[in-house]
This record gives structure tokens, C-alpha cells and sequence, in this order.
């Protein structure tokens, strides 16, 4: 990275079910949120990126910000919409072309899973039409061949979502409040073996704004900013087991969760060990558990003592979705990744409330996993 | 069955016991279904084996969203991952089980069953003991 890249306003629109706003509505309450905690004005704003999966594109919202002329990119990327806008609004700054830079991400889904077009994925018809083209069976397939290698118990699925909505509870943009108990997850319908249904986040709505800086204009602007490390994002290799994957190699393969940890971690000069809070991408529980080791943080298996010890807990060795994650917040997909960058923006500054990580945490490390098989990494230092 | 279309054409053999059709790389992987487009033009098509391992399973309580067009009223169905050894992992309808039947590792046969009253599908079962 030629220069650094600074954090220095967070936005959020709470997550959940906001029926009175469309979703780009709720991307400019984030984005007016961001601009004041970063003490700057609309017309400050450089170099604008941003977009949602199903809310329309992002650039309209200049009719409700300001027609500032401002150069504004929409990103339609699927799940990496959020990740992709602070890459390009990252990549922008640190090639010297602005001082300040926008990246926002929104959406609004209607209620239950998602449905996705088998030509948008370039698969047949008959894939979708047998009832194989759903994202729920795909983390359910994975999280059950994972138990069988490496002894995972249901239970531990289990701590997991007791463990998001718990936090959900501290936190005031979660969308689900209330604690649920281990027994009321455990007992709940399944979905998808060995998947209940409160182990498994839902499509919602949401919005994140962050606004990025110069190390200049840090200084100019006395700004309460945390560092940007690294942005690692990589499709899938040759070989891995991914969403909507009619067939899987049988000589196996690389992940692409595996490959942006390592590059995120290589460009930050940092290891999981220096790591002080993580938020990791849990669509559904065994979500997390995968992707605690895929990360780098623990061996395949030692998830169940993790759970076990309340290591993951917010006063634990490692504080996972401290602010609830996907199961506590659902998922707008556009968004989703934002809000793990501005959760650790959040931790770094030690505006976490009830939720803080204690200890001042110094470095924080945010994961989003998305179809058709790409991971975005971001690693944040203060 | 014969009275059933199959789902897509190309997907399993015409003969009395069908087999999956997959398509080989040049670089001798193995996938499934054979690709549609240019990208058929890259692979050998195969018939695949009518035997091979469970690798994973799941599922489906309730009733998917479009482009779902499966039989009324919707009844649960189970899908998994079978090995077909040394050739390729394939996603399938799982058919004549249930959860507790399912064992990772367990040898599975390949079958054509009905999707709905005018289509048939593949799937594949826990081999029967002879």
C-alpha cells in the first residue's frame, strides 16, 4: 500500500424491518450519520462507491445528499458489494487521487430465503427447479460433513446462536433483541439438518456508511481515526466447495476464505494471534464455526472447545460478532459486510457500550463469505 | 416410468440402467452436468458410476421459492453430496431414507425416480444389500 488509509466516520441505519424507508433511504441516513461522526460535510466527499443487491443503485442518492458533481461508483457485486466499495473507496486514497472518500452499502429484502435465478449463476433451469438452488442446503451440506470430520456437536451450533442473540441484546443496531435459550434452539424446527431455524440469519434491510481519509487529512482534521491494514477480496479457486455447486471436484481445493485471510494478514505484516476482535461471516451457526478456523484462529475441531470455554464471548480470548452478527442482525446482503467494518470501527474506538471488548482492543478483524464462493477480508488497527 | 420426460436432456444415459453424464477436462477433471454454451465444446462427456459414497446431506423442510416447480402440496425432501470415486462429487435428490438412515461414508446407487406427475429427476439411495 503506497500510503494509509484511515477509517474516520461510521454510519449505520439499524438492521431489521424498517417499513416507512426504501432501502436507499436508510443508505442515506448512514451515509448523513458517517459524514457528522467524521466531522465532514456531503461536499467534503471526494470520491463516492456504493450499492445494494436488491434497493437499487447507490448514485441516486445524491438527489437527497447534495448534487456535489462528486464522481460516484455503483457497485453491483453480490455479496462483496459492501467489501468492494471499501476496496475501490481504500484503493482511491491510497493511490493519491482524493483525500476523502465514501463507501456505502444498503438493502431491503422481502421476508424468507433467498431466490436466486439459476441463469444469473450460469446454471440450468432444472437446478433451480428441483429445489437444489437454495443458500440454506449449501452451509447445511457443509456444516454436516464438518461435525462428521471434526467433531462438531449440535450443541455447539447451538452455543453459537445463544451466543449471537445474547450479544444482539447489547447492541442497539441488532435487529433481534431478545435472548433466546440453548434448549428453545436446540428444540426449534429444522431447516436444513443439522440447521434449526434459529441457527440461520434472514435476508433484511440495513444500511453502513464509512467515510475514508488521507493521513493528511487526518491530521487537518484532528479525526478520531482507525487504520485501515488491509482489504484482502478473492474469488474461489480450482477445486473448493462453494454455493450453488451442482458438482465438487473429488481431488478437493483451496477456499477463498482461506486465501484472503492469508493475503489480508501478509499485507497487514500482522498474525489471527495479534488479532483483539473478529467479526466472521455466520449466515447460519456452523458458519462462524467453519470460518473461526478457515480464518486462522483455531484447528478444524478445536471450535468445540472454544464454545465449551466461552473463548468467543465478548470478554473472551477472542470476541466473535460482538454485536450479534448476521443471526442477530439478518442480512442485507449489500450491507452485511459494512456493518462488520463499522462493528470493529465501533470496538477500536471504544464506543461499544454495554458490548465493548474490553482492554482496548487494538486490532479488528471482519470476514464476509458470499455466493457464488468469494471472501472479503478487512483488518483494522488502531 | 417410462411415461416420464426426463427434467433437461443430456443429464443421464438412455439405456436400462441410466448413468449420470458428466464431462471431462482436458486437465481430466470431471464435472457435472456437462456445461451448456461454448463451454461444452472443452469437455469429453462421460457416463459416470452408478455407485459411490455419501458425502454430505440435508434437508429441505420447507417449500423453496421459485424457480422451484415441484409437485403440490410440497412434501420435505432429502439432498446430498455423493463421491463417485476417482470421477467426481455430485449434488442429488436423495430418495428411500431417512435422516436417521444417513451416515457419512455409506454406499449410495444411483436411481430415476419421478419429480412430479410428468417429469423425472435423478437421486440417488442407500445401496440395497444383495
Amino acid at each position: 500500500m503506497s500510503d494509509n488509509v484511515y477509517i474516520i466516520g461510521a454510519g449505520i441505519h439499524p438492521f431489521g424491518r424498517t417499513d416507512s424507508r426504501s432501502g436507499r433511504d436508510q443508505g442515506v441516513y448512514a451515509v448523513r450519520q458517517a459524514l457528522a461522526d467524521a466531522g465532514v460535510e456531503w461536499g467534503d466527499v471526494e470520491f463516492a462507491y456504493g450499492g445494494s443487491a436488491a434497493a437499487g443503485s447507490a448514485d441516486i442518492m445524491v438527489n437527497e445528499l447534495g448534487l456535489t458533481s462528486v464522481p460516484f461508483i455503483n457497485v453491483a457485486n453480490g455479496c462483496a458489494t459492501g467489501g468492494s466499495a471499501l476496496t475501490a473507496a481504500q484503493n482511491a486514497i491510497a493511490a493519491g487521487a482524493c483525500d476523502i472518500a465514501l463507501a456505502v452499502g444498503f438493502d431491503k429484502h422481502p421476508r424468507g430465503a433467498f431466490n436466486a435465478k439459476p441463469s444469473d449463476y450460469g446454471l440450468p433451469e432444472w437446478y433451480g427447479e428441483t429445489g437444489m438452488m437454495l443458500t440454506t442446503q449449501f452451509f447445511a451440506l457443509k456444516i454436516q460433513r464438518y461435525m462428521a470430520l471434526h467433531g462438531i456437536s449440535r450443541r455447539t451450533l447451538g452455543l453459537v446462536a445463544e451466543k449471537a442473540f445474547r450479544n444482539g441484546t447489547l447492541c442497539d443496531h441488532a435487529w433481534r433483541r431478545s435472548p433466546v435459550d440453548l434448549d428453545t434452539i436446540l428444540n426449534a424446527p429444522m431447516v436444513n439438518d443439522p440447521l434449526t431455524k434459529y441457527m440461520f440469519c434472514s435476508p433484511a434491510e440495513g444500511a453502513v456508511a464509512l467515510v475514508l481519509a488521507s493521513a493528511k487529512k487526518v491530521r487537518e482534521l484532528g479525526a478520531d481515526a482507525v487504520r485501515i491494514a488491509s482489504v484482502a477480496f478473492r474469488t474461489r479457486p480450482e477445486g473448493s466447495f462453494e454455493v450453488f455447486a451442482p458438482s465438487i471436484s473429488v481431488n478437493g481445493g483451496g477456499k477463498p476464505t482461506e486465501i484472503a485471510s492469508k493475503a489480508a494478514f501478509e499485507m497487514a505484516g500482522i498474525g489471527p494471534e495479534d488479532v483483539s476482535v473478529a467479526q466472521l461471516q455466520d449466515t447460519e451457526s456452523g458458519a462462524e464455526i467453519m470460518h473461526m478456523a478457515e480464518n486462522g484462529f483455531c484447528a478444524d475441531g478445536e471450535q468445540e472447545q472454544w464454545l465449551a470455554e466461552g473463548w468467543s464471548e465478548i470478554g473472551g480470548k477472542l470476541p466473535v460478532n460482538t454485536d450479534g452478527g448476521c443471526l442477530a442482525c439478518g442480512e442485507p446482503i449489500g450491507a452485511s459486510g459494512l456493518r462488520q467494518v463499522y462493528e470493529n470501527t465501533v470496538q477500536l474506538r471504544g464506543r461499544g457500550g454495554e458490548r465493548q471488548v474490553p482492554n482496548s482492543p487494538k486490532v479488528g478483524y471482519s470476514h464476509v463469505y458470499g455466493a457464488p464462493g468469494l471472501s472479503a477480508v478487512a483488518i483494522l488497527e488502531r | 416410468m417410462s411415461a416420464l420426460a426426463p427434467i433437461a436432456p443430456g443429464l443421464w444415459t438412455d439405456e436400462a440402467e441410466p448413468r449420470l453424464i458428466g464431462g471431462r477436462r482436458a486437465d481430466g477433471e470431471i464435472v457435472f452436468p456437462v456445461p451448456d454454451g461454448d463451454a461444452a465444446a472443452l469437455v469429453e462427456p462421460v457416463a459416470l458410476s452408478r455407485r459411490g459414497k455419501l458425502w454430505s446431506w440435508t434437508t429441505q423442510a420447507f417449500e423453496p421459492k421459485e424457480p422451484y416447480s415441484g409437485p403440490q402440496p410440497f412434501e420435505p425432501f432429502l439432498i446430498g453430496y455423493v463421491e463417485l470415486p476417482g470421477e467426481v462429487i455430485v449434488e442429488t435428490r436423495i430418495v428411500d431414507a431417512a435422516p436417521a438412515d444417513l451416515v457419512i461414508g455409506m454406499p449410495m446407487e444411483f436411481a430415476v425416480v419421478p419429480f412430479d406427475d410428468a417429469r423425472s429427476t435423478y437421486a440417488f439411495r442407500p445401496e440395497r444389500q444383495p
